[in-house]
């Protein structure tokens, strides 16, 4: 298809902690399940932050890097499991927030980690049927772990938007196709504050099957296999399940190299695979064959096959903070002032 | 805080879109219908244009606040400052991403995208324009593509039902 | 347009006054210039009110005929008329009636000024108190009163090199008049290292920086000088009353580190009287947080630009200073009763200038100068005041 990437602008908050401070406070040997995680450290939010701000954060960012009208957006969808309502969309405050409104159309996403590359897809089918000139697709979390669960590790915050198009693409959608199954391995029901997971059922029958099964019928669809790729990107609940289902579809730690982001910011769920393929643009020369593969809960597998073109060589990626910048920078915090910022501090009522 | 009151000024809160005389060029925020440079105010009448800000300025004073705004307790000690915007205006806003004692007169800043407050658990959330340290040139997202556009805001009187 | 003098002051304590309602203490006040002023109720022509917040506070508008009703004037349908402009909202009503006496449509009027803080929490009250600033552009976005006076304060400190010292030294000396003040929210002494050790409100102001929540209320009844010997063996002229206006918002201002508003209502107030910052003996300067004194001083031209820093800590306005400055303690140790405080400032003064004000006199006080503001400055009132011989 002509469809592709035209732009694209991460955001991460600026603070971190350590699974060695969640440990401490729970008992636990914190180093050591973060080494376990391959995590290092995680993002945290402000009080002030939520998915809507990160969302807009991101998008402006993108929007002022590939020059982009606001008025000719035709579509915004953010994905995220943790919106900031129930009912009432973060994407009509964000396109607000970026001038977009009021001639277009908006919605939120929801398929847990996946509800981003969920978006990028609807995108991609509104600009291929040239329903719309611009698509934003954004996939942003500031999901939570329950406290002393072993998701309070890796749970972090983040966003990333990209904005579909057929003029001046970066990076051309060759394909994209998903694998989508009923299964029950992470979840959070309505009301409850945090979500609840299956254990290891989580691996196998979920995040492995679904990753390496769409793998396979992209590869199969395209008739490529991993040797044909620049870069690989996976969904990154932690940083060892995508280096191990790489291995398993055949591909080098170099192809994965750009792709990874979650060892220094944590998990960012619904951002964390398009954080990933964000570092990977950062990066990426001309002409490089990418392949994205997300994951949600629930569950499914989105996966692109993807190729940087000639115009990225011309575009600015030196406007506006990269993910290297998020992966490096971050101020510590202890575990009180995190607890204090994500609310799991019981305060006064009334 | 009011749900229509606060939802007017989005255009502001949001977009940073002010105004400016046509005739002597001085800009505004928030937008004004009277220019208060010209000498006789009935040279701006329906002379004032809208004018979208960068969102980009530096610090002209600050100060760290310990006993806060309501709906500010959760940001307590934060930095309230007075901007000035590169394009003319001084605004009055919180700086954040910055400790506290790292803030200083003439910081470059940004305009940036937060929670200003929310009515409780299950009230509305307001958002508004706070200030970021700017980063190093190639800097952070500003409120508006390169082209300028004012975005549009609520929709206008005239279009409600007859 | 007549003369007009003030003929009877009044004033409650100010302080937490946990037993007395507002309608009580606007009641006491009143009457307590009426009797000073040897005026019957029958006499007055109209009642001025001056509050700011009432609505809020404690849930009551419309207050000056309520104050009316219950000093017992409702059944002669007085005419009451509440003024409002932020803390300057007692000096205003103070202007209202100047210009009711002076025109000639009343020959007596009493103006009170009557505020109640303490029925509500100090961080409802500290809210209330931001309503003065601009709410859309300067309070939704963390703003409070203290917060933009210590943007100023920081300026000023930029600007001109002025310490937190210095500032302390403001506070310092209100407390110093305050503890010769039987009337005062606070009679303690305080010290400069207790100023700067005071947990922070918003840097560099602390809590000793700011003036506290008082209850209180003070009147004043004014009427035709030409009458007032019948009235008072010292009737005090009121030489000029003057009001001015500036930008609601801080930010919008030409300057931060000086009120235009005080400038202008300054000089025409002198220009009016005929008299220049040099004849003044004692002021009362608003002076809600420690910076604005050093501002109002600058402003009013008792200083050059910038050097009111200096030239207080040099204990220049102490008792017997040119001038002395609040010599009642001021907002900070008399207490901070927003609508009453333009009312008592000119209670002070008047007593001053009369002689009558024992342990904090300023001996040889001839001409004395109120000045208040509302919110940070969008209003200025300045009221001379004169011995009249």
């Amino acid at each position: 298809m002509e469809a592709g990437i035209v732009s694209y602008g991460a955001y991460v908050p600026r603070y971190r902690i350590t699974p060695a401070e969640i440990g401490r406070v729970w008992g636990s040997d914190g180093e050591s399940v973060g080494q376990g995680l391959n995590v290092v450290r995680k993002s945290v939010p402000a009080p002030d932050e939520d998915t809507i701000t990160i969302s807009t954060e991101a998008l402006r960012t993108a929007l002022a890097r590939g020059g982009i009208d606001p008025q000719t957006i035709g579509a915004v969808y953010v994905g995220s499991e943790s919106h900031p309502y129930a009912v009432k969309p973060t994407a009509t405050v964000v396109a607000q927030a970026v001038g977009a409104t009021p001639h277009m159309t908006a919605a939120d996403f929801e398929f847990a980690c996946k509800a981003g590359t969920a978006a990028i897809q609807t995108c991609l089918g509104l600009v291929g049927a040239e329903m719309i000139r611009y698509g934003v697709a954004i996939g942003t979390d500031t999901s939570q772990g329950a406290p002393g669960d072993a998701l309070e590790y890796s749970a972090s915050a983040g966003g990333a938007a990209f904005v579909i198009g057929r003029e001046r693409v970066i990076c051309r959608v060759h394909r994209t196709l998903s694998y989508t199954t009923d299964t029950p391995d992470f979840w959070r029901r309505e009301g409850q504050r945090y979500p609840s997971h299956s254990g290891r059922f989580t691996g196998e029958p979920a995040y492995f099957r679904h990753v390496t099964e769409c793998a396979r019928a992209m590869f199969e669809a395209v008739g490529t296999s991993s040797k044909d790729y620049a870069h690989v990107v996976f969904h990154q609940p932690n940083g060892k399940f995508p280096q191990r289902v790489g291995k398993q579809l055949g591909f080098s730690e170099a192809q994965m190299r750009y792709g990874l982001v979650t060892p220094y910011i944590g998990n960012t769920y619904s951002a964390a695979a398009l954080l990933g393929l964000a570092n990977v643009l950062d990066h990426a020369k001309p002409r490089e064959r990418v392949l994205v593969v997300g994951y949600g809960s629930g569950a499914g597998s989105d996966a692109f096959d993807l190729e940087t073109t000639d115009a990225l060589g011309e575009f600015d990626r030196n406007h506006g903070r990269s993910v290297q910048y998020y992966l490096d920078q971050g101020v510590e915090i202890p575990y009180a002032v995190y607890a204090k910022f994500r609310g799991k501090i019981r305060m006064a009522e009334g | 805080m009011s749900i229509a009151r606060f939802w007017r000024e989005t255009p502001r809160r949001y977009n940073l879109g002010g105004s400016k005389c046509t005739t002597c060029g001085t800009v505004y925020f928030p937008p004004r219908p009277v220019c208060p440079e010209c000498t006789h105010h009935r040279q701006s009448i329906e002379k004032m244009v809208p004018f979208q800000l960068s969102g980009a300025g530096e610090v002209l004073s600050y100060t760290v606040v310990h006993e806060p705004a309501e709906g500010f307790e959760m940001q307590v000690p934060y930095v309230l400052a007075l901007v000035r915007t590169d394009e003319g205006p001084v605004l009055t806003g919180q700086v954040v991403d910055v400790d506290p004692a790292q803030i200083a007169i003439g910081l470059r800043v940004r305009a940036t995208f937060r929670k200003l407050r929310e009515e409780g658990a299950a009230g509305v959330i307001h958002y508004g324009y706070k200030f970021a340290p700017a980063d190093e040139p190639g800097g952070g997202p500003s409120t508006a593509a390169r082209s300028g556009t004012v975005p549009a805001g609520p929709p206008a009187a005239e279009r409600s039902p007859a | 347009m007549r003369e007009v003098a003030v003929l009877g002051v009044g004033q409650t304590k100010f302080g937490e006054l946990w037993d007395r309602s507002f309608r009580e203490i606007g009641i006491e006040a009143g009457l307590h210039a009426l009797i000073d002023a040897k005026l019957s109720s029958a006499d007055l022509g109209a009642l001025f009110l001056g509050n700011m917040a009432s609505g809020t506070l404690i849930d009551q508008e419309h207050i000056a005929p309520l104050i009316a009703d219950y000093a017992g004037l409702a059944g002669r349908h007085l005419p009451a008329v509440r003024v409002e402009g932020g803390g300057a909202s007692g000096a205003l009503a103070l202007h209202q009636g100047y210009l009711a006496v002076a025109s000639g449509a009343y020959d007596y009027v009493v103006v009170g000024g009557a505020e109640k803080l303490t029925d509500v929490p100090d961080a409802t009250a500290t809210q209330i108190t931001a309503s003065t600033a601009d709410h859309e552009w300067e309070v939704v976005f963390g703003a409070t009163l203290p917060a933009l006076w210590g943007l100023v304060a920081r300026r000023h400190m930029h600007l001109y090199g002025t310490t937190r010292e210095q500032l302390a030294r403001v506070s310092v000396h209100a407390h110093e008049m305050g503890s010769k003040n039987p009337n005062a929210h606070y009679r303690n002494r305080i010290t400069v290292e207790q100023v700067l050790g005071a947990p922070p409100i918003a840097e560099p102001l602390g809590v000793l920086d700011c003036a506290p929540f008082s209850d209180g209320a003070a009147a004043v009844v004014l009427g035709p000088l030409e009458e007032a010997r019948q009235h008072t063996d010292t009737p005090i002229r009121i030489a000029a009353s003057v009001v001015a206006c500036d930008t609601m918002a801080l930010q919008h201002r030409k300057e931060f580190t000086s009120v235009g508003a005080t400038v202008e209502s300054a000089r025409t107030a002198f220009r009016r009287a005929r008299r220049a910052p040099a004849d003044v003996q004692v002021a009362e300067i608003h002076d809600a947080y420690s910076i604005c004194p050093l501002i109002g001083l600058e402003d009013l031209g008792f200083v050059e630009r910038g050097r009111a820093g200096p030239e207080f800590a040099s204990g220049r306005f102490a008792l017997g200073g040119t001038p002395t400055v609040n010599p009642s303690g001021g907002e900070k140790a008399q207490g901070r009763p927003f609508g009453a405080v333009g009312v008592a400032q000119v209670v002070e003064l008047v007593r001053q200038l009369r002689g009558e004000a024992k342990e904090r006199q300023v001996s040889g006080a001839k001409l004395a100068l109120a000045h208040d503001l509302g919110g940070t400055g969008a209003t200025s009132v300045v009221h001379l005041l004169e011995r009249a011989n």
